[in-house]
């Protein structure tokens, strides 16, 4: 499967899937098949990935430019998009590209991702920095895409968006550390519970 | 024809670049970015310039040099995370900003090149970007109409070119250049290596020349690495 990886929380998983038959890393700036970061000696300025980072290629990795690149991710062709979130709401809206008067980083490509990806999976943390909830009812930032979260993974909890064309929030793992009274406290938007077993 | 379009430096190539033009930029972040020809736009203080490239450099390098000398008034990109002069500019207004989806902006560059005005993508609708944006259902799914983008100028960087301006791009510093190239109505490149006409394959050809009005090989190629990252 072909799977791209947002800025951020989301590279951890890169150095998860090395080696993983079947698995091919595609970055936005023009490379499908993205391999370790590189040794001392392997380091190329002509190679790098979408956070600007140096990195390899694996075997059988091809160069494109960025239409062709987006006509991968637009076309239905990418099979799995994992994204960082300021903000993910209930109805499974993504916030993730800046705050007004603050912030301004902008949407990269997350907005072609979440619109043409088979599936989007957001990794963030529960709370911001300054303990607030970032998992809210609706979202109070300006959004990436409506309805495009399939599957949101926090440091505290794993919920699955169902349901089409409006998406409800499924509760379907649980940090073992917490139980489900403290992580309603800290998480505005209403789910449903369907933890397995 | 072919033979009249090396100039013999990055001065030369930006000499007409007049204050209020438009330009195109090739690279992502640092990599694949036409350094020289933007050193030489810093030198020759044009000014009141719009610019489209996906990124914006970082605050001493690539386009943050333009921003920081405030050579740059209308800037069109999708990502700027990484330049605090941007944010600062921006925030205060001094900067006029359109930020753009990276598909949508590589697609309208495309479309400018390829004489195709407006085009429906997804990516955006329900979002602030669509305010003001024709809105059309195909088959049941929202689209937004978007317009094709062509300039004055594009600055492309690339491996090797040579006198007819056909050019070779090296693994993700092909990036946005070879749409960039297509869509300037002057399009100037900068290339590591200016080889014989016949050296380059065809079959491997990028960028033909048809596309390059103007072409020259970087006395230095810095290319700078922005996030050096190792293997543990």
């Amino acid at each position: 499967m072909v799977v791209n990886l947002g800025i951020g929380l989301p590279t951890l998983l890169a150095n998860v899937g090395e080696g993983r038959v079947g698995v091919l890393l595609h970055s936005e700036n023009g490379l499908l098949g993205i391999g370790p970061y590189p040794r001392e000696g392997e380091v190329d300025a002509d190679l790098i990935n979408a956070g600007k980072e140096t990195v390899t290629a694996v075997a059988g990795a091809s160069y494109f430019d960025s239409a062709e690149s987006f006509a991968m991710i637009r076309g239905g062709h990418v099979d799995l998009a994992v994204l960082g979130g300021m903000e993910v709401s209930a109805e499974g809206d993504l916030a993730n590209w800046m705050i007004p008067g603050k912030m301004v980083k902008g949407m990269g490509g997350a907005m072609d991702l979440v619109a043409g990806a088979k599936r989007t999976v957001v990794i963030m943390e529960h709370l911001n920095r300054d303990g607030e909830p970032k998992v809210r009812a609706s979202c109070s930032l300006p959004l990436t895409g409506r309805g495009v979260v399939d599957r949101l993974i926090t440091d505290l909890a794993v919920f699955d968006f169902v349901g089409s064309p409006r998406r409800e929030m499924m509760l379907v793992e649980l940090l073992a550390e917490i139980d489900l009274d403290e992580l309603r406290l800290c998480t505005p938007a209403p789910f449903a519970v369907a933890i397995p077993g | 024809m072919g033979i009249g379009k090396v100039v013999s430096s990055a001065a030369q190539a930006v000499a007409d670049i007049q204050d209020g033009a438009t330009l195109l930029v090739g690279g992502f972040g640092l990599c694949g970015i036409p350094e020289e020809t933007i050193a030489a736009l810093r030198a020759s203080g044009a000014s009141g310039l719009t610019v489209v490239s996906n990124n914006c450099g970082v605050d001493d390098f690539g386009l943050g040099v333009l921003l920081a000398n405030r050579q740059i008034s209308r800037m069109v990109s999708s990502y700027v995370g990484e330049n605090k002069t941007f944010e600062r500019q921006f925030l205060s207004g001094e900067l006029d900003v359109e930020l753009v989806p990276q598909g949508t902006l590589a697609e309208r560059i495309r479309a400018g090149g390829a004489g195709v005005p407006a085009f429906y993508t997804p990516a955006g609708v329900g979002t602030p970007i669509a305010e003001g944006k024709e809105t059309r259902a195909f088959d049941g799914t929202s689209y937004l109409l978007e317009r094709a983008i062509l300039t004055d100028f594009a600055l492309v960087k690339a491996w090797r070119g040579d006198a007819l301006g056909n050019l070779v791009y090296r693994r993700t510093a092909r990036n946005f250049n070879p749409l960039v190239a297509t869509a300037g109505r002057v399009t100037i490149a900068e290339v590591e290596q200016l080889v014989e006409v016949g050296e380059l394959d065809g079959d491997l050809i990028h960028t033909p020349g048809v596309f390059v009005q103007r072409i020259f090989e970087a006395a230095v190629s810095e290319k700078r690495i922005e996030r050096r990252r190792l293997r543990a």
